[in-house]
């Protein structure tokens, strides 16, 4: 039994309830952290951002933290725990430590005053943060005040393997002509999968004519202004693999179907992920990726910390690590994640700045002019709409 | 000391399972869940309930009958021959093969990209693989496939222990001189009472295949899921309100179940009934062709789980794999250097979660034994059902209350709150295989133990248990294999905390990478099918110069 020893003992010592740490007294965040476990939950989806994850942890032992992954297949699990949580009173010594979040479980929680903060704007390495050029301060357009901490930029593109396809279509119109001529060849991730939803998001930016509505919450239009996003996924339906009977569960399963040639296209939210499934034999080496003509959605990756999290300390000296220059230099090596940084080359020491110069990003991924500038997300309000919406006219077979 | 144990053992069985209940009764009604308004009227309102519960319904039927025909038909056209003693070799093993992880394998093999597939595509030339939904179908055949290839064995081994008491060569041999052939006179003469005694196992396959959730997220449908795991998404919603639909889920697949129950229930008297007006009509089968259909369906089983594990293992040593081509460009251990490691230590803290279960469970199931044996007591007639009880009411039925109850009292998911869990099921098993040769070990060595000055302790530890070492090992190895398949369990119970290899290769199914799930689905088979080698070897090591003591 010795195996959970650790875990009994960091019970029994979590036991008693403090009073919440101040972030900005740093000095004693790190001597409080000492010896605690962190319990990150964290989308599990990909085993290379689960390798990342674990050398995070090894980087946080240093500092006498252990970091335990609990790898979730949707966020809204954690969210969910910490809810159950409080609806039983449990306010200390919380199961959960640190969620891996953004958009609308960020916003849920932030609401349900569920999260503890603010806290990232006084970790030590928030000075080398892109506050400026990256939207880390706002997340779905909801301010995050500092309640959640970024850690990584992604933005959305389409993935294809070249030996197959010649001219991959590079609009919403273009698709929908392009599936009427392949059918069978094209299929996105099942809502509410997030990519799924994405590119739900995606298609209704380039279908409505003025995408700045999509800045405000859902509203008395939605039915008028989703109809056209409608009318074109029931066009496309009859011509998507398994004639939209079946749809693949999230992004790294469409990746499968491109290598067991079942489709021809796939999407991620990682400029760099097509590179990393190509070293790690996922995908063939002609695979590449591109962006939509009118640009592509893009966010931030945060960290946040609930309110009733047992390692305040510990998930705080995490989110730290994860800004450090090093962990984010790793973050954007090809081979092992590939995730956009979300430092400021300006603000970063001469010699770390020349390290991240130096990645070669790869064959299959686009340089940052190439990416373009990212669109904003739509209010979270609308994903939970559309992912909802989908989910009633699709999900359930009529 | 020892007589508390049998109603602790009740206690075990039973309690769980009522206190589950009753968690899941409560939120169901508006109850114990703050916020939740009218559960059940959300839950009858979902849109995919028709053909989720249809397809539950139909999978674990479809599923149970199949495995049931087959089981049958192997048994009446085959037992005896050597190509039946080839087939028990190779099925035995394969109960051991968790769930997952059989229906892992089985999804590459069948998929429209899949092995069997290539084969055509490499001999007509394809660089597309058919767009045909067969994984993940509608209909839920797929699912019904895999259950019928891992209920199967479990089947046949039940029934083949359940011949002895059968009188199989007498009663055959006069079915077989009023001129019946091999498989009608064995199902008129043998089947029924043969089905007597497995009837309970007949009924845990039934209630397993319509409700179990990690073979249904992997081979079942997606638009919508089963019953079951939407029930198990309704637990883990954001939404807490939702705990009290997925209590409200749970309660309408228990009915359904309860209701599917009683159908069978009067399948069985409808059958009897016809196969007596056959046994008196003195009509046979087509026998030729039943004894291959039971052949090719239990060597199919055989052949699809096997092959299935094939392809884990190939996919976990694969370089660039693309389709259509039968074996990998290259071979390379980067997967196992990558996963390996952790695997290993998720593989260590799932054999010391299912040795803590099977230990506690071989305790409690000796103490009742020896018990029973010394001062009569037993568990008395319903204590067959009593042991079948956490195995017939659905896990996803009474794990939602679990999870809330101990959470409302304050205890929040642990690891030994999953560690009781998984007691409440390797109990019944270990209990099913220990029974019998404990039973049948002969008492009369006892008498003359305690004719020479033993102690009744003295002659159960040095005497009895020695004695029973083969029979020991193996119910062990029945229990940490029922441990290591716990998906559910751990899961509710632990609330992701305790990751396991059940656990962590399921969770896997839903990404891409074969690789990975390769190497944690060769892991959890692996996990399940050592202790069964062990078993086998090491009383054979033991007993190897005191042969007559053996006892099988």
């Amino acid at each position: 039994m010795s195996r959970f020893a650790p875990l009994v003992l960091a019970a029994l010592l979590a036991a008693p309830a403090f009073a919440d740490p101040d972030p900005a007294d740093w000095q004693a965040v790190t001597e409080a952290a000492k010896g605690q476990t962190v319990y990150w939950h964290a989308w599990g989806g990909s085993t290379a951002t689960n390798d990342f994850i674990a050398w995070i942890g090894e980087r946080a032992a240093e500092q006498g933290v252990t970091l335990e992954h609990v790898k979730l297949s949707d966020t809204a699990d954690a969210v969910g725990a910490v809810l159950t949580e409080q609806q039983a009173g449990r306010d200390t010594d919380g199961s959960v430590d640190m969620i891996w979040i953004n958009g609308a479980n960020f916003a849920s929680m932030k609401e349900a005053d569920l999260l503890f903060g603010p806290f990232a704007e006084q970790l030590p390495n928030w000075r080398f943060v892109d506050v400026e050029g990256k939207t880390v301060t706002s997340d779905f357009t909801v301010p995050t005040e500092g309640y959640e901490s970024p850690w990584a930029m992604a933005q959305l593109v389409v993935v294809y393997d070249s030996a197959r396809v010649k001219s991959p279509p590079k609009s919403a119109d273009a698709l929908l002509e392009w599936v009427g001529e392949n059918p069978g060849r094209f299929t996105y991730p099942q809502p509410p999968d997030f990519l799924g939803t994405t590119f739900l998001k995606q298609m209704l930016i380039e279908l409505v004519p003025d995408p700045a509505i999509l800045q405000d919450p859902v509203g008395e239009s939605y039915a008028d202004d989703t109809a056209i996003l409608w009318e074109v996924l029931d066009q496309m339906r009859p011509a998507l693999w398994r004639q939209g009977r079946a749809y693949p569960e999230n992004g790294p399963r469409q990746f499968q179907l491109i290598n067991d040639g079942e489709v021809d296209l796939a999407f991620s939210f990682s400029p760099g992920e097509a590179t990393t499934a190509i070293a790690n034999f996922e995908l063939p080496d002609t695979v590449r990726t591109y962006v939509l003509e009118g640009g592509t959605i893009g966010n931030a990756s945060f960290v946040a910390i609930p309110y009733n999290s047992s390692a305040k300390e510990g998930a705080m000296v995490v989110a730290n690590i994860l800004l450090s220059p090093e962990a984010q230099l790793r973050a954007q090596t090809p081979d092992i994640l590939g995730y956009g940084t979300v430092l400021d080359m300006d603000k970063l020491s001469p010699e770390d700045r020349a390290a991240f110069d130096a990645l070669d990003l790869g064959v299959a991924t686009l340089s940052p002019a190439q990416l373009g500038q990212a669109l904003p997300e739509p209010h979270p309000s609308w994903a939970t709409r559309l992912a909802e919406d989908w989910v009633a006219r699709y999900g359930v077979a009529q | 000391m020892l007589r508390p144990l049998p109603l602790l053992t009740t206690m075990v069985l039973l309690g769980p399972v009522a206190f589950g209940l009753i968690g899941t009764v409560l939120p169901a009604f508006g109850f114990l869940v703050p916020g939740a308004d009218a559960p059940l009227a959300h839950a009858l309102d979902w849109p995919g309930l028709p053909r989720a519960l249809a397809v539950s319904v139909l999978s674990g039927v479809l599923s149970t009958l199949g495995a049931l025909i087959g089981a049958t038909l192997i048994l009446a056209g085959w037992h005896g021959t050597a190509a039946f003693g080839w087939m028990e070799r190779v099925l035995s093993p394969l109960l051991a093969v968790p769930h997952a992880a059989a229906a892992l394998g089985l999804a590459f093999l069948i998929a429209p990209s899949g092995w069997i597939l290539r084969i055509p595509a490499n001999l007509l030339g394809w660089d597309q693989a058919p767009d045909l939904l067969i994984l993940n179908d509608a209909w839920g055949l797929s699912l019904t496939a895999g259950l019928i290839a891992k209920e199967l064995p479990f089947l046949l081994l039940m029934m083949l222990a359940a011949l002895p008491q059968a009188e199989v060569g007498p009663r055959l041999r006069v079915a077989r001189s009023l001129g019946q052939g091999r498989i009608a006179g064995w199902l008129k003469a043998v089947f029924p009472s043969v089905y007597a005694q497995v009837r309970l196992p007949v009924l845990v396959v039934l209630v397993f295949g319509m409700t179990n959730v990690d073979v249904a997220v992997i081979l079942g449908p997606s638009t919508p899921v089963t019953l079951s795991v939407q029930v198990t998404r309704w637990m883990t919603d954001p939404d807490l309100a939702f705990r009290a639909v997925a209590a409200a889920g749970g309660l309408i697949l228990f009915a359904a179940t309860v209701a599917v129950l009683a159908l069978w229930w009067a399948g069985e008297r409808l059958a009897a009934r016809l196969g007596r007006a056959w046994i008196w009509s003195g009509r046979g089968l087509p026998e030729s062709p039943a004894r291959l259909a039971g052949l090719l369906l239990a060597g199919g089983s055989a052949a699809m789980v096997l092959a299935g594990l094939g392809a884990l293992a190939v996919w976990s040593v694969a370089a660039l794999w693309t389709f259509p081509d039968m074996l990998p460009d290259a071979l390379t251990m980067r997967s196992w250097s990558r996963f390996g490691p952790e695997m290993g230590a998720v593989a260590l803290r799932t054999l010391t979660l299912a040795a803590g279960a099977t230990l506690v469970s071989v305790i409690l199931v000796i103490g009742c034994l020896e018990a029973e044996h010394r001062f009569g007591l037993t568990l008395g007639q319903r204590a067959l059902w009593l042991l079948y009880l956490p195995l017939l009411v659905p896990q996803v039925a009474f794990l939602p209350g679990l999870q809330l109850l101990p959470l409302s009292l304050g205890f929040g998911p642990s690891v030994w709150l999953v560690l009781a869990g998984h007691v409440v099921f390797v109990l019944p098993y270990v209990f099913l295989s220990l029974a019998g040769p404990f039973r049948a070990w002969d008492v009369r060595l006892a008498r003359v133990a305690s004719g020479l000055g033993a102690t009744p302790n003295r002659t159960l530890w040095r005497l009895r248990l020695p004695m029973l070492l083969g029979p020991l090992l193996t119910a062990v190895a029945v229990g940490v294999a029922v441990s290591v398949g716990q998906y559910l369990v751990t899961l509710l119970l632990g609330g992701g905390r305790v990751p396991t290899l059940a656990t962590e290769a399921v969770a896997l199914s839903s990404g891409g990478d074969r690789r990975a799930i390769g190497v944690w689905g060769l892991g959890q088979a692996g996990a399940a099918l050592v202790p069964f080698m062990l078993a086998l070897i090491v009383p054979a090591v033991v007993f190897r110069n005191r042969r007559g003591m053996l006892h099988v």
